[in-house]
């Protein structure tokens, strides 16, 4: 208990010295127009014909202690952008920034070896993202011990600690993941990013596979870890509900582009896209007596080796106008940090001027 | 702690299990497999007309070599015609073994129906889905009872064309049908399931369709004999939430258009309260409240349920932290005689230590079976 209490002071301080303008630590991370194309090879010599835009110019800041909900459905880049953060996937454009200077592209191979254990990802599945044949105990210190993080003799106290701040017992060191429900595995998942003591980890679906009574012990845990340890997290979900009850802000991504950001209260509170205003919509409510006003979207999401000219989303938007299948709309800000890419918040895109028009198909 | 070894099974006592089940298997699969079965062995009557499926104290079973799991240990409840049932609960809870005992899909011969009744009605007359051999079957799936499937991508065939897979079904019922009409049918299911370019569809195949599409075309396919109860196991789970949109309100439309039943199976609370008239909440393969969906909803009573609704975050609701019932789900074989929720319950009384509680009706339609609502109903028999 004294050292959640002595970490939560160390927190204060930190807090303090930041808004002495001590250091830019303030923000973890810091993503400007990053872009990530795939490219789509064909014929016998591989030649690129195409490119799949999974990323198209996304930036965002992410404060220390913080949380930021990445939403959107399948196929949006909401992974991509994880992995492309964290390098695991090299990026196309853009430029990515931990902790104020931290670029990983412009880092040596051995400066990167030593950064990688402050940035950390859990995965959605977590039955394929832990070794068959390693114990429990060696998953979760493998990398501690790679990058020599306790001293030796300290090692199975520090495993233990880790275990039991994350719900596991001591005596299941020594089992292997087949033993382990998927809840408990992925506490396991959630222990070996910790035990790394990181400053951010990526958290890419982490209860999307698990039972709703199970989803909440782990989303309680992600938020007494995030307490315990100061974390930031970027928590990549298509599930609404748990990102509004998890985040601090919130990106609304569609097709590669981050169409909404703002913070959680705001956001929900007032959706400004027609996707958000949809997707928002779509969320079924526990409650038979709530008859919701729902906006029921067209078709399917498009494909993005091959996306729409102009607004992404015009295709199955019902506020389109003729310039939102012509020109791709500008990201504006609306104030305490809500942006919004739609050309119905941009007075110079001649939208409200322009007459209702339909769909040309 | 010596956990470890409550699940462990010597090679002898394997041996000895997989035995004796061999024994009750033989028995058991004997009877569906019989040829000619004359139809008064499986008919039956409906207790009450308005049902379309009675189940009936059900109890199916797996052997399997490390013992019986009791995946569906006592389960009743009605589906009344015209009207959605939504079960609910955690994965392994027996929701998806319900239903598939309602078709007799589960898997043979392992699985079975030990005792109690399935009584499908027919409108002139009633079938006791339990007793019936597996050749009568065939003329019930599909036909009377349709089912969609969670997967839309492994419920089709990826080597035949949509049409063919449409027309196969509704060849298989209707065999005086001449070839233009079965696809003129197929066509107008395509139709019927919101898909505007339905000739096209008729001669693509699944891969190149997308996930929703892919469920419309299997909602179409379990539509397409005009059954008279639709089970839908999962219908949306691997769907977006906006496709999920779309799909729910399509059952919703289709339900009104053909008058069927839907059996809704989902772990998604918001789906049930959206698509239910009935909900059943399942736990541990037996029902532990059931009742309307604004009864259930409103005033849950059954501590699983409760703990169920408080621990998904809802949208616009704030909590600071959900609640999260303690422990897991035990274990399917060797499953206690006290109420299988008291390990996890934080509400137990002096009498959850005796046996599994009964039925108690706190309305005439709302039951649960939770001691602590006995005295409250009178004994449980309520009304």
């Amino acid at each position: 208990m004294s050292e959640v209490k002595e970490k939560i002071l160390n927190e204060e301080d930190q807090k303090i010295s930041v808004e002495s303008g001590e250091g830019a630590s303030d923000n973890v991370l810091e993503v400007k127009h990053l872009c990530k194309y795939f490219p789509i090879k064909a014929g016998l010599f591989g030649r690129v014909v195409g490119h799949v835009h999974a990323v198209e110019d996304v930036s965002f800041t992410l404060k220390r202690g913080t949380t930021m909900g990445l939403v959107g459905e399948s196929g949006c880049g909401k992974t991509t952008i994880g992995k492309t953060i964290l390098d695991l996937t090299p990026k196309t454009s853009g430029e990515v920034i931990f902790n104020g200077n931290v670029h990983l592209d412009k880092m040596s191979s051995k400066e990167l070896r030593a950064f990688r254990p402050k940035i950390q990802i859990i995965f959605q599945d977590p039955y394929s993202s832990l070794s068959p044949r390693l114990p429990v105990g060696e998953i979760i210190g493998e990398a501690v011990r790679e990058h020599n993080l306790v001293p030796p003799e300290e090692f199975d106290d520090y495993i233990t600690r880790i275990m039991e701040a994350c719900g596991l017992h001591d005596y299941q060191k020594d089992r292997y993941p087949h033993e382990f429900s998927g809840g408990q595995r992925q506490r396991i998942c959630i222990a070996r990013a910790v035990a790394l003591n990181p400053d951010f980890i990526v958290c890419d679906e982490p209860v999307s596979a698990l039972d709703v009574s199970i989803q909440a012990q782990i989303i309680n845990l992600l938020e007494d870890l995030q307490e315990k340890f100061n974390l930031t997290y970027l928590f990549i979900s298509h599930d609404l509900s748990v990102v509004q009850h998890i985040s601090d802000t919130v990106g609304v991504m569609y097709l590669g582009n981050m169409v909404e950001y703002a913070s959680k209260e705001e956001i929900f509170a007032n959706p400004l896209h027609p996707y958000t205003q949809a997707l928002f919509s779509a969320i079924p409510v526990p409650d038979p007596t709530i008859k919701m006003n729902r906006i029921i979207l067209e078709g399917s999401i498009p494909s993005p080796s091959n996306p729409p000219s102009g607004c992404k989303f015009h295709t199955r938007c019902r506020n389109c106008k003729g310039v939102c299948r012509k020109m791709a709309p500008r990201t504006m800000d609306m104030g305490n940090g809500h942006t919004v890419a739609c050309h119905i918040y941009d007075p110079e895109s001649g939208y409200a001027t322009e007459e209702e028009s339909k769909p040309e198909e | 702690m010596s956990k470890k070894d409550t699940n462990f099974i010597s090679a002898r006592e394997a041996r000895k299990i997989s035995k004796e089940n061999n024994k009750i298997l033989k028995k058991l699969d004997g009877r569906l497999s019989r040829k000619n079965v004359p139809e008064s062995e499986y008919l039956t009557t409906m207790k009450d007309p308005g049902n379309v499926v009675e189940f009936d104290d059900l109890h199916t079973y797996f052997f399997t070599d490390v013992g019986t799991v009791h995946a569906v240990d006592g389960v009743s409840f009605n589906v009344p015609a015209g009207k959605t049932v939504g079960i609910v609960g955690e994965s392994g809870c027996g929701k998806s073994v319900t239903s598939l005992s309602l078709m007799q899909l589960l898997q043979r011969p392992t699985g079975q129906i030990v005792s109690g009744e399935i009584r499908l009605n027919l409108g002139d007359k009633a079938y006791d889905v339990a007793k019936m051999p597996i050749d009568a079957m065939r003329n019930i799936r599909g036909n009377v009872v349709s089912m969609i499937f969670q997967e839309p991508m492994t419920s089709l065939n990826p080597v035949f064309r949509i049409g063919f897979q449409l027309d196969e079904v509704i060849k298989l019922h209707n065999t005086g049908m001449s070839d233009e009409e079965v696809k003129q049918r197929s066509i107008d299911a395509i139709k019927m399931v919101g898909i505007p370019d339905a000739e096209g569809i008729y001669s693509r195949y699944p891969h190149e369709l997308s996930g929703g599409m892919r469920q419309r075309i299997v909602i179409a396919m379990a539509l397409v004999c005009n059954p008279r109860v639709i089970i839908a196991d999962e219908p949306t789970t691997a769907l977006d939430v906006t496709i999920q949109a779309q799909i729910l309100e399509l059952l919703r439309k289709l339900k009104g258009e053909i008058n069927a039943s839907i059996m809704l199976i989902t772990h998604d609370l918001g789906v049930i309260a959206e698509m239910a008239d009935y909900v059943v909440v399942m736990y541990a393969g037996r029902v532990v409240e059931k009742g309307l969906a604004n009864e259930v909803f409103l005033d849950p009573r059954h501590p699983y349920t409760i703990g169920l609704m408080e621990s998904k975050p809802v949208i616009n609701k704030k909590v600071d932290r959900l609640y999260s019932i303690p422990g897991s789900v035990p274990n399917p074989i060797n499953m206690p005689d006290y109420c299988y929720f008291r390990d996890r319950c934080e509400k137990c009384v002096a009498r959850c230590e005796g046996k599994y509680p009964p039925e108690c009706h706190v309305t005439d339609t709302h039951i649960v079976s939770c001691w602590r609502y006995f005295d409250e109903t009178k004994g449980g028999t309520g009304r």
